[in-house]
């Protein structure tokens, strides 16, 4: 280990701020990151400003803006690992949705004089503009998760975030299945786990803010949720959400479109 | 002070992308300007098609640090729509999820976001190193309020357990008397922080605000009530498209709230309190006094000791209603969709949150309108930074950056759900 601390950065970009707030609810663990890494950059808490480069860097958010299509770049440029945190960064966040539609109409929407207003057709995940290093997953990302892997990457290991779905974590917890025992359309069987399996313990079907788990079989599923009854534009809606722009939920939600 | 600029790029420790950008010419106050570049996200475009009872989850995604307030407002809009207005244990279940929100936001802002500005620290985690018994109270303080959230609404950021007409399924009563522990530990917490800050020094500054609040005739306003002003508002919630407009400004990505009659207005914690004192709990209202606090408090630098006031409102009123909830079957009523349109207010921790939906008969959302409350305070907060400065155009222009700074987060600025919105700049010529 060198003597200086590893210098972390926090970088934000379109989203809610709440993955970047998973970092301060790590309430019990704040001040011992604190005393691990030195928290060079991160508005959200410091107004200090400390210079890269950087040990490593959490990017939140997803690229909407030209202006922010460049910043990324230079933040790799600074970053000796550049981490992901959560759907915006990604798969584009909700703010993706925009992506399905034409963005004119939506700023016309929303402000009356479209003209101020500059925006990207399509909200992208970092992943599309820069390499990036490791992905972690969720709408809000899980903050143990988090912790994990600030810790994996101060010790040189891989982080340990499982890619299975959302239905080994219920088994895990002891849940019934929701979708089998009730009827309640549920998504875990495609989507990742790490929330952990929150949805069917409250009598809910998982509503898939983790996104889709690895090689997952979302045209199977729609067809089980057909048999229940669902409708195709409910299946659209369904996998159009805070993932709408990974692949897997993308091209199902476009095969509910036609 | 000759022309200068003063320039700050990037707002921090608010919530969101700001800045500020403050000319100066001569002895006089040129231009300020408060700049919102968080980049747009079009939540009311694509809310149009989505189902009624997606609300709540989808306008969660706005804020990070409130989603039980978007929550909030958006289940009551929808129940207004489809005519079902919820009472009982619900109701109660509902106050005590938004008062986890109340302490957690509050907490975060006090310690983590306010504090140092008043203690000369960069942030609380260089402050933790001279004080940190204060951080800690603050850090344990936040995490009893996100408990509340987590019980309630299953996890802290984007609570699951939230739906229109009511919740998925009941906490036990095992937990919740668990929660009652801390929370009796969180009320002697919040009294000490009241203390704590009551001993800061707050520059001054009064101006002839206009506050806008909800106001209940039984309680201190969070989920229901008339908007009122201490200037002669009083409305329904459904007039509230009536007395206020947004207008868009250059400068910024959030619309620019104002109220038709009578120009800019201030919401949150202070506006709820100036508005509605007699209903705070008596250990609250004693803590006020006991801090210097009088039942009207104008000066925005002291947001810091009314929400410090708040925090100890609600722990106090989240004990109130472990002790007497009594859990039904039914976590939640049956709410059918019906060809309408409805509003709703709640009070977010900054202020009061407006949702508006018009629905269709399968309960597809035709248009969605949502003002957060900072877009409200925006111009509030430019007209103090335009006195402050004047008032203090000749200390040396660090300091003068780092208070101007300090007067915004005054309002505990959440730039994520302006844009659904913050950048600062002072510029001498």
């Amino acid at each position: 280990m060198a003597l200086r601390k590893p210098k972390l950065a926090v970088w934000k970009f379109s989203s809610c701020d709440g993955c970047q707030l998973s970092l301060l609810d790590c309430e019990d663990e704040l001040l011992a990151v604190a005393d691990a890494v030195e928290i060079a950059n991160f508005a959200e808490a410091s107004r200090a400003v400390v210079k890269g480069p950087y040990d490593l860097s959490l990017v939140e958010g997803s690229i909407t803006t030209p202006h922010d299509a460049e910043r990324i770049h230079g933040i790799r440029r600074v970053s000796k690992f550049l981490v992901t945190i959560g759907a915006c960064a990604t798969a584009g966040g909700i703010q993706a949705l925009r992506n399905f539609k034409d963005v004119k109409e939506f700023i016309s929407i929303v402000y009356a004089r479209p003209e101020y207003i500059e925006t990207l057709k399509k909200s992208t995940p970092i992943t599309d503009h820069v390499f990036v290093d490791f992905e972690l997953y969720g709408c809000p990302i899980n903050k143990h998760q988090l912790v994990e892997v600030l810790s994996a990457f101060l010790n040189g290991r891989k982080p340990n975030t499982p890619p299975h779905s959302v239905c080994v974590e219920c088994k895990q917890r002891g849940t019934v299945c929701v979708m089998v025992a009730q009827g309640t359309p549920c998504l875990g069987p495609v989507t990742r786990v790490g929330c952990g399996a929150l949805c069917p313990a409250y009598a809910r079907g998982c509503y898939g803010c983790f996104g889709p788990k690895e090689t997952s079989n979302p045209a199977s599923l729609s067809g089980w949720w057909s048999e229940m009854g669902v409708s195709n534009r409910d299946l659209m809606r369904a996998f159009r959400s805070f993932n709408a722009y990974a692949e897997p939920f993308r091209k199902q939600s476009e095969a509910h479109e036609k | 002070m000759k022309n200068s600029v003063i320039k700050v790029d990037y707002l921090a420790r608010v919530e969101g992308e700001g800045a500020l950008l403050v000319k100066i010419k001569g002895q006089q106050v040129a231009d300020v300007k408060l700049r919102i570049f968080e980049p747009p996200r079009f939540f009311e475009a694509f809310l149009r098609g989505r189902k009624f009872n997606e609300a709540p989850d989808i306008t969660a995604r706005i804020c990070g640090i409130c989603p039980v307030a978007y929550q909030m407002s958006a289940c009551h809009a929808i129940e207004d729509a489809c005519g079902v207005k919820i009472t009982g244990p619900i109701r109660e279940l509902r106050r005590l999820i938004y008062c986890g929100e109340w302490i957690e936001s509050h907490a975060l802002h006090i310690y983590l976001l306010h504090a140092p500005d008043f203690l000369g620290y960069e942030d609380a985690v260089r402050m933790a190193k001279d004080h940190p018994e204060h951080v800690k109270r603050g850090l344990r303080l936040k995490k009893a309020g996100n408990e509340i959230v987590r019980l309630v609404g299953g996890r802290e950021i984007h609570p699951i357990n939230v739906r229109v007409g009511g919740f998925y399924r009941w906490p036990s009563k095992e937990e919740f008397s668990i929660l009652a522990e801390e929370l009796k530990w969180a009320r002697d917490a919040a009294l000490e922080t009241v203390r704590w800050v009551a001993r800061f020094s707050f520059p001054a500054i009064e101006r002839d605000y206009e506050f806008v609040a909800l106001q209940h005739r039984d309680e201190y306003p969070l989920n229901e009530g008339r908007l009122v002003s201490n200037k002669g508002l009083d409305i329904e919630v459904r007039e509230y498209d009536q007395h206020f407009v947004e207008e868009q400004v250059a400068h910024s990505h959030a619309l620019h709230s104002r109220l038709k009659e009578r120009n800019a207005y201030f919401v949150g914690p202070q506006a709820r309190y100036n508005l509605n004192f007699d209903k705070l709990s008596p250990v609250a209202q004693e803590a006020a006094r006991s801090a210097g606090l009088s039942p009207v408090c104008r000066n925005p630098f002291q947001s810091i000791l009314v929400r410090s006031v708040e925090m100890v409102y609600a722990c106090d009123e989240g004990l109130r209603i472990i002790e007497q909830l009594e859990l039904p079957v039914e976590p939640a009523v049956t709410v059918e969709p019906l060809v309408s349109t409805g509003y709703a207010c709640t009070e977010a921790p900054r202020g009061i949150l407006y949702h508006r939906y018009r629905l269709d008969d399968r309960g597809v959302i035709l248009d969605a309108k949502i003002v957060p409350p900072t877009s409200q305070n925006l111009k509030t907060i430019e007209g103090d930074l335009e006195q402050f400065i004047q008032a203090h155009i000749g200390i040396q222009k660090e300091q003068l950056q780092w208070q101007c700074e300090q007067a915004v987060r005054n309002y505990d600025p959440c730039i994520s759900c302006a844009t659904h919105f913050l950048e600062l700049q002072i510029e001498q010529q």
